[in-house]
């Protein structure tokens, strides 16, 4: 039962005044601003952006500064926010293959046609804290500028001839030629499609149903891929990443292999009512992970590779591949694999759980009055304790 | 997008609609949705609310000028209670192509057939037969229809209408009684209906007793 | 419309659409006079995305938009969703439009969508560029046990 409490407002508004000029921190260091944040904590705003599901970098900086830098409270800012705007439409599915991407590695083909591309990765850095960043002011200088090395016109980078297969080593054939990208644009085919091709792996079906939205309906479960991937992608990414782990050191192993990663830029294009066609409104960038799976095959499916998705607003690849294993893990009972009583397979446990603002918003609230609740335990406790007393004395 | 198209290639249009089978909105139909959306909206789904929560009072509203057939009520309804999400049935009349396009660009509501929709728009002889909209599953009543039932008036007088909202009883002219009955009948199921003439708009929720007096 | 006037003119909305809202402002700083079918309204589109890139769609989070629509005193009606929440940036690019139906339209191609579409280009080749300077090849190396 619920009762409610009142009083505390002058408290109340002392509390929040106090907060105001903590988030405020030293008056003799300079205050943040929106663009600072959105420019040079880019990774933050990108996953306020993911959780919060709703992407609008500014919105992410100001939710990141009105939250100090909590970025569970300034997920929950913009999943309030998001809750005001009247929903105008839904896009048409963004084409990840156009993805203009800054980065676009693979761990499974070496020799992918596009190339490997790291882009501005942390990867292959020391981990070694650079002082040089204390530094005030002066933007770094040290650096090189980058040399211009354009994506060659039109055509795009000839693929090179394949390796030949070695006999001794298992790793799987490169592409071969002439499956770089055609004229125009860049466009960098998924490596999934090489193996596609040699019906290796699982294809997916293309489909324009209307997907269910977690947002609009109440989650109802068993949920298809499709409310699993939603759910994953706006999940909590501590919560995904733990999961997908657990995966890996055997709690519904998956085998997975990152087949690509990429993370770029795509249009989104939107179905416009009063123009009668679709228009590019903007872009986003995305993350985008694709795992390829080892698969001995079960029951009802041949021995192939099988694939995990990830697809995560901004530049958020720990969340893009951990999304990607626990997508796979919760398919196993599509792929007719065991349920091994692994939490990462049970999608009761994941999709009720990953959402960040649910779980904080119950785990948060025992900390507000309850007094009543309290109350009764604290007569229950004692009645029982009496009982027990009486049952005692009655006994000696 | 045609108000004839099963629900499943319904669906499918509202995502991937080719883009060629769509004309441009005529001129006409891009104007009469509300001036000053945040103000006039919500004035009027105060007044909607006050005619559902006080089921036979009859509200004025303002604000939209849809086109013909139309009453300015049931645009003021379309606009407060409709958008990309909801889908709509227009019956009858209502269902012409002037309509249609203002629905699309003001509203945004992807037309369906009545058995799939979550609101109707039309005249009570076009609804009919009603038993046809939804009426909501003992898990989630709320996946029910709302019928916007377009009239020549609205007036005090008819049938007796009691029960939730109404302190001891109201009248207003219904269409007729045996269908409210039957509905009420079905509660916690059951469409709920909106009549409009005019500027004027009353509610008739699914809890509500109807008598013929 | 015809087939080729529609390519257009999804062509030059969407280049209004992702041109940076102050630089629009820049091109074309005043508006010739207009009525407003659609004031500028904020809301939100979800992006859908589809499984394993090319298959089935889902919902993957919502982004914020702003739409607006206009009518020119002498008939032609401009429209706009632009990404953000710039109400601007949506009256000039409908206005912008409207105008692309008119009369006015080669002086506007030529003064700022030439414009525009350059300047995106400059950017997206730059990031290119940027990107193909971290493009890597790796090598097998063998380890273990070498007979």
């Amino acid at each position: 039962m619920y009762v409610a409490v009142k009083g505390g407002e002058r408290a109340i508004d002392n509390a929040h005044q106090w907060l105001a000029e903590e988030r405020r921190g030293d008056l003799a260091v300079p205050e943040l601003t929106i663009p600072q944040i959105r420019e040079q904590m880019k990774l933050a705003v990108n996953r306020v952006m993911a959780e919060g599901s709703l992407y609008d970098p500014d919105l992410a900086a100001l939710a990141i500064k009105q939250a100090r830098g909590d970025l569970i409270e300034a997920v929950f800012l913009i999943r309030a926010y998001r809750t005001t705007l009247p929903r105008l439409a839904a896009s048409r599915p963004v084409a990840t293959g156009a993805m203009a991407v800054d980065r676009r590695i693979s761990a499974t083909f070496k020799d992918l046609p596009g190339g490997q591309v790291l882009g501005p990765t942390f990867d292959y850095t020391h981990r070694l804290l650079d002082f040089a960043l204390m530094a005030e002011g002066e933007p770094p200088t040290g650096a090189a500028p980058l040399s211009p090395i354009p994506f060659p016109p039109g055509g795009g980078e000839a693929p090179g001839p394949a390796a030949p297969p070695d006999a001794a080593s298992d790793a799987p054939p490169s592409p071969r030629v002439g499956e770089g990208w055609g004229g125009g644009a860049p466009r960098l085919p998924h490596v999934t499609g090489f193996l596609n091709r040699d019906g290796l792996i699982e294809t997916a079906e293309a489909s324009d149903r209307t997907p269910p939205d977690l947002t609009r309906e109440p989650m109802e479960l068993p949920a298809d891929r499709a409310l699993r991937l939603q759910a994953l992608a706006r999940g909590d990414e501590g919560f995904v990443l733990g999961l997908a782990y657990s995966t890996q050191r055997g709690y519904g192993r998956t085998h997975a292999f990152v087949g690509e990663l990429r993370i770029g830029t795509v249009a989104v294009e939107v179905e416009i009512p009063e123009l009668g066609f679709a228009v590019e409104i903007g872009e986003i960038e995305l993350t985008e992970c694709e795992t390829v799976n080892q698969f001995k095959g079960s029951r009802t499916e041949p021995p192939q590779f099988t694939r995990g998705y990830g697809l995560v607003m901004g530049q958020s690849e720990r969340k893009a591949i951990a999304m990607s294993l626990v997508d796979r893990a919760l398919r196993w009972q599509e792929l007719g694999e065991d349920f091994t009583g692994a939490p990462a397979q049970d999608e009761e446990f994941v999709l009720m759980h990953c959402d960040n603002i649910q779980a904080t918003g119950f785990l948060e609230h025992i900390k507000l009055p309850h007094y009543v609740d309290f109350q009764a335990e604290l007569e229950l406790v004692r009645k029982l304790r009496a009982e027990a007393a009486a049952l005692r004395e009655a006994a000696e | 997008m045609s108000a004839a198209t099963p629900s499943a290639a319904q669906s499918e249009a509202q995502s991937e609609a080719p883009s060629e089978a769509r004309s441009e909105a005529r001129s006409e139909a891009l104007s009469g949705g509300f001036a000053d959306a945040p103000v006039q909206s919500a004035r009027a789904f105060r007044e909607v609310l006050e005619a559902m929560a006080r089921p036979g009072t009859i509200r004025k509203v303002a604000g939209a000028r849809p086109p013909a057939p139309l009453s300015v009520a049931a645009g003021v309804a379309l606009l407060v209670l409709c958008d990309p999400t909801t889908r709509l049935h227009l019956a009858g009349a209502a269902d012409c192509p002037p309509v249609r396009d203002w629905v699309a660009f003001h509203i945004g509501a992807p037309l369906a057939p009545a058995e799939t929709a979550d609101f109707a728009l039309g005249r009570w002889e076009a609804l009919q037969p009603v038993t046809r909209f939804r009426i909501g599953q003992p898990d989630y009543p709320d996946r029910s229809a709302t019928l916007i039932v377009e009239c020549d008036r609205l007036v005090n007088h008819g049938p007796a209408l009691t029960g939730p909202g109404i302190e001891t009883a109201t009248w207003l002219n219904l269409p007729e009684t045996a269908a409210f009955r039957a509905n009420r009948a079905l509660f916690p199921l059951g469409f709920d209906c909106l009549f409009t003439a005019g500027d004027r708009i009353a509610g008739l929720p699914r809890s509500t007793r109807v008598e013929n007096i | 419309m015809t087939p080729s006037s529609a390519e257009a003119r999804k062509a030059w909305i969407a280049t209004l659409a992702k041109a940076p809202p102050a630089r629009l402002a820049d091109l074309m700083p005043s508006l010739p006079p207009h009525d407003l079918l659609r004031a500028p309204e904020v809301g939100a589109v979800m992006v859908r995305g589809r499984t394993g890139g090319t298959g089935a769609a889902f919902n993957l989070g919502e982004m914020t938009v702003t739409r607006c629509s206009v009518r020119l005193g002498s008939g032609p009606v401009g429209h706009a969703w632009v990404q953000g929440r710039d109400k601007d940036h949506a009256r000039r690019a409908a206005v912008i439009d409207a105008l692309m139906q008119t009369d006015a339209a080669a002086d506007l191609a030529a003064r700022v969508i030439a414009p525009l579409q350059a300047e995106a280009e400059a950017r997206r080749a730059a990031r290119a560029a940027k990107a193909a300077g971290t493009k890597v090849e790796f090598f097998t190396m063998v380890r273990g046990e070498d007979n």
